[in-house]
C-alpha cells in the first residue's frame, strides 16, 4: 500500500454564487498525519474536504498532493479516496463487490479483484461478511466496509466525511480507536471532518479549527486546548471561560479558576460574583458563578478544593486565576462572512 | 395456541402481584388483540370489497362462462370446452402451417415486444433526464406534470390526431414529396404495424417514465459520487449503479405497458385500419358475434399468457423485495 502523501492547500476559495463558503485557505498537512477539520456546521469544512476529493470544483487556488498539483484532476486521479458520510455503500452489491468496485471499473479480472478485496476485508476484520448485502450489516460493519472500499485504490490521502456521526456513542468510541490504529499502521494521511471537538482531540496530530470559511486556529490538540487564540476557539473547544478584563478578553480553563471568599487576600486578577449553581460530577465539582457584570463563569473544583471550604448557592465569591495560565484573546475579525447564511455543512 | 402464550407473556409481570387477576388480564389481552384484528379488517375492508366486487367476481364469471356451451345466437349454461376447442380449431391438423389464433398471438407478441422495447428506451432516458439532469425539485415536478398533458385528451383523439399527419396526403407525405425526397406518398405510414406501434409508444411511454423516475429519484446521489470517486466513467456508473437500482421501476413500467398492449384492441383497430388482428381484437369480434363463451375462453387464454410474461419478469426482479 502506498505511503501517505503531504497535502497542501494554497489560497483555496470556494464560492457558491455570491456566497463565499471557503475563503482563501492556506493549509499544510504533513505526510502520514491525522488531521481533523473541526468546526460548526456551515464553517466550510465539508466544502474544503470535497474540494480536496475532487467532488467540488475549486473557485480559486491550488490543491497539491505530494508533489502533484491535483486541482483539476478527477477524484480517481488524485491519490485520494473518500469515505462518505453514512458510507454510500452500493445497496445492490455484496460486501466484496462493494470493496472491489474500483478495481472492476479499472477492468481487473474478477478472481484478482476479489482476492485484493479479501485482503482489505481482512484488514478491517470483515472477511466473514463478504457475501452479505449492505442492508444486512450494522452501522459499524458498514463503516468498516466503506473503509475497505476507500482503501482498495491504495490512496495516499484518505478523506473521511463525518465518519463517526452515524454511530451510537459506544460504537463511536470503538471505531475512533480503530481509525487511529489503521492510520498508524498504514502510515496514510487521514483528513477527517467532524464537528465534535472531543473526536478531534482524541484523534488528531493536527487540528484545523474552521469558522466562517476561514481557519480560526490550527495546531496540535494540546496547543489549541491550552492556548486558544480567539474567543470562538476558546468557546468551541470547550472547557474554557472567556473573561473580559478591561479591553482584553482572556481564556481561562475551568479547572484553573480558583474561588476565594470576600476579604481573603488575592494576588492576581479577580472577578466578583455570586454562586448560582453547584453540580457534583463525581470526579469534580462544577460551580457556576454569575459575575457582577452579569456574565457566567464556570469553575471546576477538585473534591479537595471543594471540601476545604464550604460554598453554597447565593454566596458571594471572588474568582481568580494564575495569570501565567490565561491566554489573552485576539478580538474577533470584522467579517462579512461570519454573518453569511449557513449554506453548506 | 400462540395467542395464549402471547397473552400470558403480556401479563406475566402482573401475575405475582394479583393472584386471581392473571386470568382477567389474560382475557383482557385476548380481547385487545381481537379488537386490534377487527380494526385491521375494517381498514382493509373497503378496498377488499371493491376488489372482490369489481375484479374477482367478474373474473370468476368469465372463467365460468368460458366453460359454457353456445350456438349461433345464445349461450347454453352447460359444461363444454367448445369455446377453447373452437379457438384452437385446425391448429394441430393444419401443421406445419400456423393456425389463425397462433398467428394472431405471435403478431400481438411482436407488437407488444416492439412497443415495450421502444417505451423502455424512451422512458428510461426521459426519467434519467428528469432525475439526474434537472437539478431543482420544482423543475422536476413541472416537467413531470408536462408529461401528463397529453392525458388531458382521450386516447382515441390522440390516436386520430396521427391520421392527418401520416395519411396518404398527410403532412409527412406532403413534406417528403415537397422536399423531393420521394415522388410517391409512402403507404406504410398509416394503417400499418408502424402506425400501430407509433401510437402505442406515444400513448404508453408515460407509464414507463413514472415508475422508472420514481426508482431513480430514490437513488442516493452520494452513490453516484462514490462511483465517480472509485474511478467509474459516466457509462460505467450507468451500467453498474443506475440501471441495477432502477430495476424495480423498469419492471413495474414493463408490467404496465405489457398488460395494456396485450389486451389492446382500440389502438390496433384504429391505427391498423381494422386490418391487423390482435388478441384483444379476437375477443371483441367474438363479443360482437354474441359468442360469449368463446370470447370468455379467449380472455382466459390472454390472461394466462399475460400472467406468464409477468411472472417471468418478476422472476428477474423481486419487485416486492425491492419496494
Amino acid at each position: 500500500m502506498a505511503a501517505g502523501a503531504s497535502l497542501e492547500l494554497v489560497k483555496v476559495t470556494k464560492m457558491y454564487g455570491h456566497v463565499t463558503a471557503v475563503d482563501t485557505i492556506d493549509l499544510r498537512i504533513p505526510a502520514g498525519s491525522y488531521c481533523c477539520l473541526l468546526g460548526p456546521s456551515g464553517c466550510g469544512k465539508t466544502s474544503t474536504l470535497r474540494m480536496i476529493a475532487g467532488h467540488e470544483s475549486v473557485s480559486a487556488g491550488d490543491i497539491i498532493v505530494g508533489a502533484k498539483n491535483v486541482t483539476d484532476l478527477p477524484p480517481a486521479g488524485r491519490g485520494t479516496a473518500m469515505m462518505f458520510q453514512s458510507y454510500a455503500l452500493f445497496p445492490h452489491l455484496s460486501v466484496i463487490d462493494n470493496v472491489a468496485f474500483a478495481l472492476k471499473m479499472k477492468g481487473v479480472a474478477k478472481a484478482e479483484r476479489h482476492a485484493e478485496a479479501r485482503k482489505l476485508l481482512e484488514l478491517v476484520d470483515m472477511q466473514a461478511y463478504e457475501a452479505r448485502l449492505p442492508a444486512q450489516l450494522s452501522g459499524g460493519q458498514q463503516q468498516r466496509v466503506a473503509l475497505a472500499r476507500a482503501l482498495i485504490t491504495s490512496p495516499q490521502v484518505l478523506l473521511l466525511d463525518e465518519p463517526l456521526s452515524a454511530l451510537d456513542p459506544f460504537l463511536r468510541l470503538r471505531m475512533r480507536a480503530e481509525l487511529k490504529r489503521l492510520q498508524r499502521e498504514l502510515g496514510l494521511t487521514f483528513i477527517h471532518v467532524t464537528h465534535g471537538q472531543d473526536e478531534a482531540m482524541a484523534l488528531s496530530d493536527l487540528v484545523v479549527l474552521m469558522n466562517g470559511g476561514r481557519i480560526e486556529q490550527q495546531g496540535s490538540p494540546r496547543e489549541i486546548f491550552n492556548h486558544p487564540r480567539t474567543e470562538f476557539a476558546a468557546k468551541f473547544i470547550g472547557g474554557h471561560n472567556v473573561i473580559a478584563l478591561g479591553d482584553t478578553s482572556y481564556a481561562v480553563r475551568v479547572d484553573r479558576i480558583l474561588l476565594r471568599k470576600p476579604g481573603q487576600p488575592i494576588d492576581g486578577p479577580q472577578v466578583a460574583g455570586t454562586i448560582s449553581k453547584i453540580e457534583y460530577q463525581g470526579t469534580y465539582v462544577l460551580v457556576a458563578i454569575v459575575t457582577d457584570g452579569g456574565r457566567e463563569i464556570s469553575a471546576q473544583l477538585t473534591d479537595d478544593q471543594f471540601d476545604g471550604t464550604t460554598y453554597s448557592i447565593g454566596e458571594q465569591v471572588i474568582a481568580t486565576w494564575n495569570p501565567a495560565l490565561a491566554d489573552p484573546l485576539t478580538p474577533p475579525r470584522h467579517l462579512a462572512i461570519a454573518t453569511s447564511p449557513e449554506l453548506v455543512a | 395456541m400462540t395467542q395464549d402464550t402471547g397473552a400470558a407473556d403480556l401479563t406475566s409481570p402482573l401475575a405475582p402481584m394479583t393472584a386471581g387477576g392473571s386470568d382477567q388480564a389474560a382475557s383482557g389481552g385476548r380481547l385487545r388483540k381481537a379488537a386490534a384484528r377487527s380494526i385491521a379488517w375494517l381498514q382493509a375492508g373497503p378496498m377488499m370489497l371493491v376488489f372482490a366486487l369489481f375484479f374477482l367476481l367478474p373474473l370468476v364469471l368469465v372463467i365460468i362462462v368460458s366453460a359454457w356451451d353456445y350456438n349461433e345466437y345464445e349461450m347454453i349454461p352447460a359444461f363444454s370446452l367448445r369455446g377453447y376447442t373452437d379457438t384452437f380449431e385446425g391448429c394441430i391438423s393444419g401443421l406445419p402451417e400456423l393456425c389463425t389464433i397462433l398467428k394472431t398471438y405471435l403478431k400481438t407478441l411482436k407488437l407488444c415486444l416492439l412497443t415495450w422495447g421502444l417505451t423502455l428506451f424512451i422512458g428510461f432516458w426521459v426519467a434519467y433526464f428528469l432525475a439526474f439532469h434537472v437539478r431543482s425539485k420544482t423543475w422536476q415536478i413541472v416537467l413531470s406534470l408536462l408529461c401528463t398533458i397529453p392525458f388531458w385528451t382521450s386516447n382515441v383523439i390522440r390516436m386520430i390526431a396521427w391520421i392527418p399527419l401520416l395519411g396518404r396526403n398527410g403532412l409527412v407525405n406532403q413534406g417528403l414529396i415537397g422536399s423531393g425526397l420521394t415522388t410517391q406518398p409512402i403507404e406504410w405510414l398509416l394503417f400499418s404495424e408502424f402506425s400501430v406501434v407509433l401510437a402505442l409508444v406515444h400513448l404508453f411511454t408515460f407509464f414507463m417514465v413514472v415508475p422508472i423516475f420514481n426508482s431513480m429519484i430514490r437513488i442516493d446521489k452520494r452513490l453516484i459520487e462514490a462511483a465517480y470517486d472509485a474511478g467509474a466513467s459516466g457509462w460505467q456508473t450507468l451500467v453498474n449503479i443506475v440501471i441495477p437500482l432502477s430495476k424495480p421501476g423498469i419492471v413495474i413500467g414493463s408490467i404496465f405497458v405489457i398488460t395494456i398492449v396485450m389486451g389492446d384492441f382500440i389502438t390496433v383497430g384504429v391505427m391498423g385500419g381494422q386490418q391487423i388482428a390482435s388478441a384483444g381484437k379476437i375477443i371483441e369480434s367474438r363479443l360482437s358475434a354474441l359468442q360469449f363463451p368463446a370470447a370468455a375462453a379467449n380472455a382466459v387464454i390472454l390472461l394466462g399468457i399475460t400472467i406468464l410474461i409477468i411472472s417471468a419478469l418478476t422472476r428477474i426482479v423481486d419487485v416486492r423485495k425491492e419496494l
